[in-house]
């Protein structure tokens, strides 16, 4: 491990820790956005990782193949304890609501019926994106402190949002983009040092 | 018949794992065109509960491929399905994470993570749109939103008791 050189000494969690985490934000995240749940679970609530770490760990896990969400936490469960920390994650998140699913799958000739169960739900839903928009608004307060950055955050809205245009193509064009330019930056810096 | 069952779900849903890039929503037409056209596991109307329920359930979108599973072999189907999707684009990852740890603190990771940023915020944000653009209920979810995001933003509050509070609202303005 070459991690002697961090600075500040962060938690280590237990596995079983990390599986119940996990499994919490599986269990209790309905409506999508469920990375506005670990966001504020992991970086908010618990401080496992840094915001940075969390939200480049989340642009690479949108853009590689695989369930984003599972991704994400295979990414932040192994970097708290490594390839048991991964696995640990990745179950949480998968396997209790699995178990859910399959009994509201077995409920459901009941539930579909229900305008009131209907109606809850979408209101439900419309809290949820409460979740989805602070992280949003938090990374976008991250990405302004400087023009490019902006820039790249606006186009990348405009491209997803207004345009629909495929997320991996804007991921694609975007992120090479974004990197060289964080690349030309941090050269410059290191130069002035 | 149930291996052939159980064979058939492997094949579809193992590659699909690879293919779900960017949300989920990619791959759900084509486990619509596997399940009701080629291999006649359900017919449309079939298909379309256990998609809303898959919306409803909560956890990772992508459990609709367990609820498939289920509905074409019981719970082992359910389990296999779900294996099949989750495991091979895992692996993945994982030998990608491991790569990542090694080159942790060279300049070009230094740059990759920095450049993501702005990149993934403009995601988040674009996710956010959309999904209240998809919400029902018009000013009311909007106004749901608003006041969750400010909830979550200058409190302490939990966030479960967010959701259910945005549930009750609805409840009493339009149940």
């Amino acid at each position: 491990m070459n991690n002697d050189n961090e600075t500040s000494p962060r938690p280590v969690p237990s596995l079983a820790a990390i599986f119940t985490a996990f499994s919490k934000i599986g269990l209790t995240s309905f409506g999508g956005g469920l990375s506005g749940w670990m966001m504020r679970e992991f970086v908010l609530r618990r401080a496992w990782i840094t915001e940075e770490e969390f939200l480049s760990g989340l642009a690479l896990a949108q853009s590689f193949p695989g369930v984003n969400v599972v991704n994400l936490a295979i990414w932040i469960g192994f970097r708290l304890r490594g390839g048991p920390g991964a696995a640990m994650g990745a179950l949480g998140i998968v396997v209790p609501p699995m178990f859910v699913a399959i009994g509201l799958a077995a409920l459901f000739s009941q539930l579909k019926e229900s305008h009131t169960l209907h109606v809850v739900l979408a209101g439900v839903a419309a809290a949820a994106v409460g979740l989805s928009l602070q992280t949003g608004i938090r990374a976008a307060r991250r990405a302004a402190r400087q023009i490019v950055p902006l820039l790249v955050m606006t186009l990348t809205f405009i491209a997803l949002f207004l345009l629909k245009l495929p997320l991996l193509w804007v991921v694609a064009a975007m992120a090479p983009l974004s990197i060289g330019i964080a690349w030309l930056r941090l050269r410059k810096a290191g130069a002035s040092a | 018949m149930i291996f052939q069952k159980l064979g058939e779900l492997l094949a579809v849903f193992g590659p699909l794992s690879f293919l779900t890039v960017g949300g989920g929503q990619s791959i759900v037409s084509d486990i619509h065109r596997q399940s009701v056209a080629v291999h006649a596991w359900m017919d449309d109307g079939e298909f379309l509960d256990l998609f809303a329920l898959s919306r409803i359930t909560p956890g990772p979108g992508s459990l609709l491929v367990t609820l498939v599973g289920w509905h074409v072999a019981g719970f082992t189907g359910a389990l296999l399905a779900s294996a099949a999707i989750f495991l091979p684009c895992s692996v993945l990852v994982y030998g990608l994470a491991r790569l990542w740890a090694r080159f942790q603190h060279t300049p070009w990771i230094r740059a990759i993570e920095a450049g993501l940023v702005p990149v993934a915020a403009g995601m988040i944000l674009a996710a956010s749109a959309t999904l209240l653009r998809a919400a029902e209920g018009g000013p009311w979810a909007w106004s749901v939103a608003a006041a969750s995001t400010l909830a979550l933003m200058f409190t302490r509050i939990n966030a479960f008791l967010v959701l259910g509070l945005g549930g009750g609202v609805f409840w009493l303005a339009l149940g």
